[in-house]
């Protein structure tokens, strides 16, 4: 069942068109990827998804009505939720403080035991791997930071969760962590939207590809129907050239050797 | 299959295994159990090493410093002069209690000392050259320091501002003020047989209610924990146990106990400072259980994360500065109050530093997010043993000033180092 389908929406920022007549479809349950170059409008996506800037024309349907985004909070009511790169977290909070910031339960008591309950049911959603709730979050790694930003977003029952290049900041092991929660924001019916520069990423997580180029629309494809040589090809527009051809040998070569560095 | 076998599944079995019988908060397998008192121990040592040190450093530093003035003068821990020290303590401890509030959301206030004397004479003349009821002049006094810090809040909020530069023509402004207001005579007593002076310098709690309100703090200590305790259990999460509980409560009643009965030897316990003490435990509950303490903890740590979580970041800044120049303008009156005047000297000197440094020795972080309400009264009792057991020694002002500022340097030194073992062991 399709969620959330964007037609025809376009943005311009005085003389640039950051976006032009761009479409998307999210179904229930389905990770999209949106990837491009730097640029290529991604960011500018996500900001109108969630309600910061407004776009300057198209439509916006959601859940089968036609719905305008005006502000982040009409976007959190309607059940889009979004995870910024830089997570905006409280390094001295713990957890559950985290978690709660802004939406405590009973504000002139705190009802901790309500809060640290909810706490571990939404981990628990998301098989994450935190030992303790009453940590500070600076104890915490960096997997393990975006997956208290997740479950945070998780916090107003959304119908699509957006998340702005979760993997960039990590490691391989934390990488993997994070894609484990994708995966389980799948299974738990919800649609995802994950920009990423990270074509092992996408590969290993993504149902469907959705190419930006120069503010536009450069294809979508099912992930198992696509190579990683092809998806390259439609982000740089080339259809050979040196990142593709070395991309395409290094996919050769991935089945032999462990992920190697990413760029960012 | 139920989300709890699920997550058997993906934990393996020993993780089953344990999560039949282990709460909720306790099921990852790294936790190692900490059961009863002693894992309570072990929990702070860790905390410590970790950088987390809470009021470690205060309590070793009071011991130390109570002990050398003890040596030095044996007067020192006589029950008079702690009764003394007390009384002291309540006026700039108030102050220092607003300032903890500011230095929480990483800003500071200045001025506290110009506003609190400023309250001083704003109190005595309304009180004793304008003849109004004394509550009259309290309330105008008390208002007139919330007015201050709003205005404080605005221009802060308004034109970005730094605090400290807000608060410094503050400092000067409100001294100027205060001279003003006293006008050519510079000084003003206040009636002895007035129920305020009354209040500050000859008010002390009878025995029998200071010992009931020992054991009340006590009971409703093991109490509210026991509560908590059952409400967490029935949820699933791990609990105090009981012995636990009662161990705390009993070391409370212990310690309280002995402090009425010494205290008791001589005058007792002023209602003055059972009055600061309140507002500590006010303080307490407000930062520490209500959604506005930790929305200020959260401006502190990270005001971008604060903001985007929907926290009114502006009203929160508004907030802290209003209650700090509120707190400011209740020391004032407090310690007009036991001086039985307001003159132009009042809350100059070292009042200022005294409250700013009695916050940070407390352990309130000079950069933000970082600080309890418990602070600002272990602070002000070090700085106030260090001022009265100087005085017991004659030693001059300029003596007590270098030793306060050599202190006040040290905690800082610890908030800093504290800090960076904070950062490097991830609990920044
Ligand atoms: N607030 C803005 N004002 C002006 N131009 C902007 C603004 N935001 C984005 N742009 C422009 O829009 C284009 C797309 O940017 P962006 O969406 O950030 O790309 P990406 O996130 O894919 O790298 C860029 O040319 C950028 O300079
Ligand atoms: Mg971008």
């Amino acid at each position: 069942m399709t969620v959330l389908s964007l037609r025809g929406i376009s943005k311009t920022f005085g003389a640039v068109a950051a976006l032009t007549d761009i479409e998307l479809d999210v179904d229930a349950g389905e990770v999209v990827a949106v990837v491009g170059d730097n640029g290529a409008g991604k960011s500018t996506l996500v900001k109108i998804l969630s309600g910061v800037h407004p776009p300057d024309s198209g439509t916006i349907t959601f859940e089968g009505r036609e719905v305008a985004i005006t502000n982040p909070s009409a976007a959190q009511k309607l059940g889009i939720a979004t995870v910024y790169q830089d997570l905006a977290l409280c390094e001295n909070l713990n957890v559950i403080q985290n978690l709660f910031l802004g939406h405590e339960v009973r504000p002139l008591r705190l009802n901790e035991v309500a809060m640290e309950t909810r706490s571990w049911e939404l981990l628990r959603q998301l098989s994450a791997k935190i030992p303790s709730v009453r940590v500070p979050v600076a104890a915490l790694s960096g997997g393990q930071r975006q997956t208290v930003a997740i479950a945070r977003s998780l916090l107003g029952d959304p119908k699509i969760i957006i998340l702005d290049e979760p993997t960039a900041a990590l490691g391989v092991a934390q990488t993997a962590e994070v894609l484990n929660l994708v995966e389980r924001l799948r299974e738990n019916g919800l649609g995802v939207i994950m920009i990423s520069h990270n074509m092992a990423d996408v590969k290993a997580v993504a149902d469907t590809v959705a190419v930006l180029r120069l503010g536009r629309n450069n294809g979508v494809f099912k992930v198992n129907d696509v190579s990683t040589e092809d998806i390259i090809a439609a982000i740089t527009g080339a259809t050979d050239n040196v990142v593709s051809r070395r991309a395409a040998a290094r996919e050769g070569a991935a089945a032999h050797t462990p992920q190697e560095g990413r760029p960012s | 299959m139920t989300t709890r076998e699920e997550n058997a599944r993906h934990r393996g079995d020993r993780a089953a295994e344990r999560s039949e019988t282990t709460s909720t908060d306790l099921q990852d397998e790294r936790l190692r159990s900490r059961d009863g008192v002693r894992g309570v121990v072990t929990d702070i040592v860790e905390r410590a090493r970790g950088g987390d040190l809470g009021v470690i450093p205060v309590v070793v530093g009071l011991v130390v410093i109570w002990t050398v003035l003890q040596i030095l003068n044996p007067i020192f821990l006589s029950s008079a002069n702690l009764v003394n020290l007390t009384l002291e303590s309540a006026a700039v401890g108030v102050i220092a209690l607003g300032i903890v509030c500011v230095l929480l959301v990483g800003q500071i206030d200045l001025s506290v000392g110009s506003v609190s004397g400023l309250a001083g004479a704003v109190l005595a003349v309304l009180f004793v050259s304008e003849g109004l009821p004394v509550w009259l002049a309290i309330a105008a006094a008390v208002v007139m320091g919330a007015v201050i810090g709003w205005v404080y809040g605005q221009l802060f909020n308004r034109f970005g501002v730094p605090s400290f530069v807000i608060t410094l023509a503050g400092l000067l402004a409100f001294l100027g003020l205060q001279l003003y207001v006293l006008g050519t005579k510079g000084s003003i007593n206040l009636p002895f047989d007035s129920g305020l002076v009354n209040f500050a310098q000859l008010a002390f709690v009878p025995a029998w209610l200071s010992y009931t309100l020992a054991v009340v703090a006590a009971v409703w200590l093991f109490v509210s924990g026991h509560l908590h305790a059952r409400e967490r259990r029935r949820a699933g999460l791990s609990a105090r146990g009981t012995s636990v509980l009662a161990a705390r409560s009993v070391a409370l009643l212990v310690v309280l106990a002995f402090v009425v009965w010494y205290l008791g030897q001589t005058r007792g316990v002023g209602w003055m400072f059972v009055f600061f003490v309140a507002l500590v435990l006010i303080m307490h509950y407000l930062l520490s259980r209500t959604k506005w303490g930790r929305a200020v903890y959260a401006v502190g740590g990270n005001v971008e994360a604060a903001r985007r979580a929907g926290i009114n970041v502006k009203a929160i800044y508004t907030s802290v500065f209003v209650l700090c120049s509120t707190f400011a303008a209740v020391g004032g009156i407090l310690a007009a109050a036991r001086l039985a005047a307001a003159n132009q000297s009042s809350g100059g000197g070292d009042v200022n530093l005294n409250a700013i440094a009695a916050a940070v020795i407390g352990g309130t972080s000079l950069f933000g997010g970082r600080g309890t309400a418990f602070g600002a009264l272990l602070g002000i009792i070090v700085i106030q043993s260090i001022s009265s057991g100087l005085t017991l020694l004659n030693l001059d002002s300029s003596i007590r000033f270098v030793v306060t500022g050599v202190v006040l340097l040290l905690a800082v030194v610890v908030d800093s180092v504290s800090r960076r073992s904070r950062t490097s062991h991830g609990r920044a």
